[in-house]
């Protein structure tokens, strides 16, 4: 048996079992790591032997009725705080911080019987659709390590793509477990605003941000979100709802299904290889008895400008923070205290961090706010109603993850714009606090991964986890592993 | 020339809730530096402010004794600023949808209108080390839970300004949502103030005074900072839009940033917190059960009880002592007794003892038997002054205290009548010089039979004895 090729769930079947032990898991995911990892850097920090411990203790504590996820391995995006383990952010501004707590998802996984192998690497505070921005240097996508993972949880896909954790924990804001997990061929999903507790994931955007898993397929996912979703009373923005039983409410049964192809989602810009691809999703699903519509959604034309609006403005004031006052990097040099927070801020936050906060402070200014901002949120609001509208006559809308495959490191940070743009399918579902789902579709002519999403109504997890494991039972591009994956 | 001076207030109050604002820390005063915070108050990375409905509750008391409507949907926003006090780079406030709006309070013959009042949170203090030059910041005050009030333009004079505070000061501690002390700081005032000549009816150039530590500070930086900008006209030079800090030795404002230099806050919705949402029941539950405030008390005490205005704002000086006199009517004791002892012997012995009247070591069930013990007759009231002091700082029972010592008054007459018959032949020469004139004579041989009963006679009756065997010899 290949260990580190099952499905997070079928781990947790082979423990409960008795087939593995929670210390071969997790010895074996170490191995693969420690052989693999100088090359794709996917891990800031590795755990090891904190996760052997944690492996022995848990086998002992292995009895029946646990989650379906016991002793199953992990890895967290480092914007997750973890008590007494370094969090990151990718960033040097937070060199040597060590967070007193845990946030609430990790706690959940903890409770739940996780073994965290580690912190994955990202963008610095989460900002990029590339992992390059990290002070901790890029990681490299296992597919083809001359190219990117995608952003910001790159490290976190690159990671389970290339078999060094059975899933991850990421946070996504405007595409950032979705899209990496297009171009590392995984399934991952942003669950519904307010599903997910915040508390202990450090701010990019507060209105957007949402912890989700990033897997093997769509079943993993399920049970990943009954485990880290529900209201936390220390996250105010979390919101009742009826959680839990996504995963014994899987079906692959979606007669009936109606299936929305927003025509602004395939047109200009679009690779036709990948339109190709998510076609083919949607004859797919037709075959199993959905129905596929072409709806127009006009509003989408705009999400762009406006979410870099709305999320710089939020990331300039949730990073004020880091002004080498209290905690993380300080400069060495300085006469009087704005020289402090300038040369710390200077030397601390990298290029793309400093061109978001300058744009976010911008259009906060006296005399920008409404040109600016204010703008931004009608624009939202009309993005909103938009999408409500297709799921008045759909219940899932499928669209390209991204336009293109995975490009080549340095590409993206040549053509900023062009890497901006290419977050145009991802966010409106940030916009508007819904939830989606990305999952592999096949491979372009460079045998580079292709993903589709599915973007469902609010607390539409459900439909979208079923419709994703419907065409997983029909389709193996889940079960595809890179080929320097080659284990055993 | 001649000048008006128009001056509108912001006032900060601390509230007096157990937690701070956004977190479960204690809000108590005086702990070691650093011991009352936790990740969401110190702004730690990925921490999250959860709403204290008290702050919440006690804001809305406020703005309903203020005559405020109150904001059925109000938002918290983020205020943006550095500086070392403030550690997450921005305050959680209120700007575009605060808790309170279009209240008027009646001062001292005029009406101020309330143009706000909003929830926030207080920051964290710095201290500067003379000796090492360091800074040190200490965020036990961080997310303490702040309103702040804000008057439109309406004072004109420094006396409607201290009449006011001392108005909000007293209903503040009446609804019991704040000591409103303003020597250490839980009521911090700044005064926007400008001039123009009399009958005009454009407002002039105005400054914002600062660091107005007391009563007295506020009329004199009043004083100060008009003379000021009507010297500056009165010279044809004009007055610069600027925040002033008084300083108090000086008796001075001093300008401490400029208009230009004024900080873009870049203000912009929280968005950590939902908005506030107040039903109407909610909103008129608390209308309902408002307590009856100082002012209100005071008009009631005089018509209802016929005292006078000085016993009535005396007893109502304080929540505590209103409380204290309200018991002591409910256990039977006359109302203009009641006060007389308020205002002098407890009044007396809490101000010997330093201690607030929040303070009182004694229970008015106490007091009251006492005041009942002299108004029938049982203890002279010099005695019952002396049994006060002796049960006052233990709550003592008074009746053992009396027993045990022996002081309860002689009911006796034929008694007393026996000593003063004795007195009185005892003490030949007083009474010669007091039928020869000597008015003198008469106090003396009083004490003379008081002495003898050891101070338990009722005095009138001594009196009334010693004349009537005076007159009939």
């Amino acid at each position: 048996m290949n260990l580190t090729h099952l499905t997070a769930l079928e781990l947790g079947r082979a423990i409960t079992q008795g087939d593995v032990t929670i210390p071969q898991a997790t010895q074996a995911a170490l191995e693969e790591i420690a052989q693999r990892d100088k090359s794709l850097n996917s891990c800031i920090t590795v755990l090891a032997e904190q996760a052997m411990e944690r492996a022995e203790t848990l086998q002992k504590g292995l009895k029946p009725g646990l989650s379906p996820l016991y002793g199953v391995p992990l890895l967290l995006k480092d914007n997750l705080c973890t008590q007494g383990v370094p969090t990151t952010c990718g960033s040097r501004l937070l060199e040597g911080y060590v967070p007193p707590y845990d946030a609430t998802v990790v706690e959940k996984v903890k409770t739940a019987g996780g073994v965290c192998l580690g912190k994955g690497n990202l963008d610095e505070f989460a900002m990029g659709s590339t992992t390059e921005t990290s002070n901790f240097g890029p990681t490299r996508n296992p597919w083809d390590e001359s190219r990117v993972p995608g952003g910001s949880s790159g490290g976190c896909a690159a990671a389970v793509a290339a078999g060094f954790a059975w899933y991850a924990l990421g946070s996504d804001t405007g595409g950032s477990i979705r899209q990496p997990a297009g171009y590392c061929g995984l399934t991952g999903l942003k669950p519904t605003y307010g599903s997910v507790s915040r508390y202990g994931l450090v701010a990019y955007a507060s209105s957007m941000d949402q912890v989700g898993p990033l897997c093997r397929d769509a079943a993993d996912c399920a049970a990943v979100l009954d485990m880290i979703q529900g209201k936390d009373p220390r996250d105010s923005t979390t919101v009742d709802g009826n959680y839990g039983g996504l995963l014994s409410s899987l079906a692959s049964d979606i007669r009936g299904l109606r299936v929305g192809l927003p025509m602004e989602c395939f047109g200009e810009g679009l690779r036709p290889q990948v339109a190709q691809r998510v076609q083919e999703v949607a004859r797919v699903l037709e075959s199993r008895g959905g129905t596929v519509t072409q709806v127009s959604i006009p509003e989408l034309k705009l999400v762009i400008p406006a979410y870099y609006v709305l999320a710089s403005a939020e990331a300039s004031s949730n990073l004020a923070r880091y002004d080498g006052v209290k905690y993380g990097f300080r400069a060495k040099e300085y006469g009087n205290l704005t020289q402090m927070y300038e040369n710390t801020r200077s030397q601390g936050f990298g290029k793309e961090a400093k061109l978001r906060i300058l744009l976010g402070t911008f259009v906060l200014s006296a005399g920008y706010y409404e040109a600016y901002y204010k703008k931004a949120l009608a624009v939202q609001g009309q993005v909103k109603q938009g999408l409500e509208r297709a799921f008045a006559i759909c219940d899932v809308l499928l669209t390209p993850v991204t336009p293109n495959t995975a490009p080549k490191l340095g590409e993206s940070l040549r053509d900023p714009m062009g890497m901006y743009l290419s977050d145009l399918y991802t966010v409106p579902a940030n916009l508007a606090g819904l939830p989606a789902l990305s999952m592999p579709c096949g491979v372009d002519g460079d045998g580079l991964s292709v993903g589709a999403q599915l973007v469902g109504p609010r607390f539409g997890e459900q439909v979208l986890l079923n419709t994703a494991h419907a065409y997983q039972q029909e389709t193996d591009y889940h079960r595809q592993v890179p080929k320097g994956g080659g284990m055993g | 020339m001649n000048w008006e001076i128009v001056m509108g207030l912001e006032t900060h109050v601390e509230l007096s809730t157990e937690s701070k604002i956004f977190c479960s820390c204690s809000t108590a005063f005086g702990g070691a530096p650093n011991s009352q915070c936790c990740p969401v108050c110190m702004g730690l990375p990925g921490a999250l402010p959860v709403l204290n409905q008290k702050v919440v509750e006690y804001g809305v008391k406020v703005g309903l004794a203020l005559g405020c409507s109150i904001t059925p949907v109000s938002r918290f926003d983020r205020k943006n600023y550095f500086y070392p006090d403030l550690p997450k780079g921005y305050q959680i406030s209120q700007l575009y949808a605060p808790l309170c709006r279009n209240g008027r309070v009646e001062v001292a013959g005029t009406t101020i209108g309330i143009h706000e009042i909003h929830m926030e949170e207080d920051a964290g203090k710095l201290y500067h080390d003379p000796a090492t030059g360091e800074t040190l910041c200490d965020f036990n005050r961080c997310g303490v839970p702040l309103l702040e009030i804000v008057t439109e333009p309406d004072f004109r004079t420094s006396e409607q300004v201290v009449a006011y505070l001392k108005k909000l000061r007293d209903s503040l501690q009446y609804l019991g949502v704040s000591d409103g002390k303003m020597e250490e700081g839980s009521l911090r005032c700044d005064v926007n103030l400008s001039v123009r000549p009399v009958g005009s009816d454009t407002l002039g150039t105005r400054t914002e005074m600062k660091n107005l530590g007391s009563f007295q500070a506020i009329a004199r930086a009043i004083q100060f900072e008009s003379q000021r900008q009507i010297s500056l006209l009165e010279r044809g030079e004009r007055v610069v839009q600027e925040t002033r800090r008084f300083d108090e030795e000086k008796g001075e404002t001093f300008s401490m940033r400029s208009k230009e230099e004024a900080r873009d806050y870049r203000y912009f919705p929280e968005p950590d917190l939902p908005p506030v949402v107040l039903s109407r029941e909610y909103v008129e539950g608390i209308r309902e059960n408002l307590p009856e405030l100082g002012e209100a008390k005071r008009r009631r005490y005089a018509q209802q009880y016929q005292l006078p205005e000085y016993d009535c704002q005396m007893v109502t000086s304080h929540p505590a002592l209103a409380r204290f006199f309200e018991e002591l009517l409910a256990l039977g004791t006359p109302p203009k007794q009641g006060t007389n002892w308020i205002m002098g012997e407890v009044l007396g012995a809490l101000s010997e003892r330093s201690l607030s009247p929040g303070q009182m070591p004694m229970t008015p069930k106490t007091l009251a038997r006492l005041i009942a013990l002299v108004g029938e007759g049982k203890l002279n009231r010099n005695t019952a002054v002396k049994v006060f002091e002796a049960v006052f700082d233990t709550d003592g029972d008074v009746d053992e205290y009396v027993a045990a010592h022996g002081l309860e008054q002689v009911q006796d007459v034929e008694l007393v009548e026996r000593i003063v018959v004795q007195v009185l032949e005892e003490n030949p020469q007083s009474v010669a010089d007091y039928r020869g004139g000597k008015e003198k004579a008469f106090g003396f041989l009083v004490g003379q039979t008081m002495r003898k009963l050891q101070g338990k006679a009722d005095p009138q009756t001594v009196r009334r004895l010693l004349l009537e065997r005076l007159g009939q010899e």
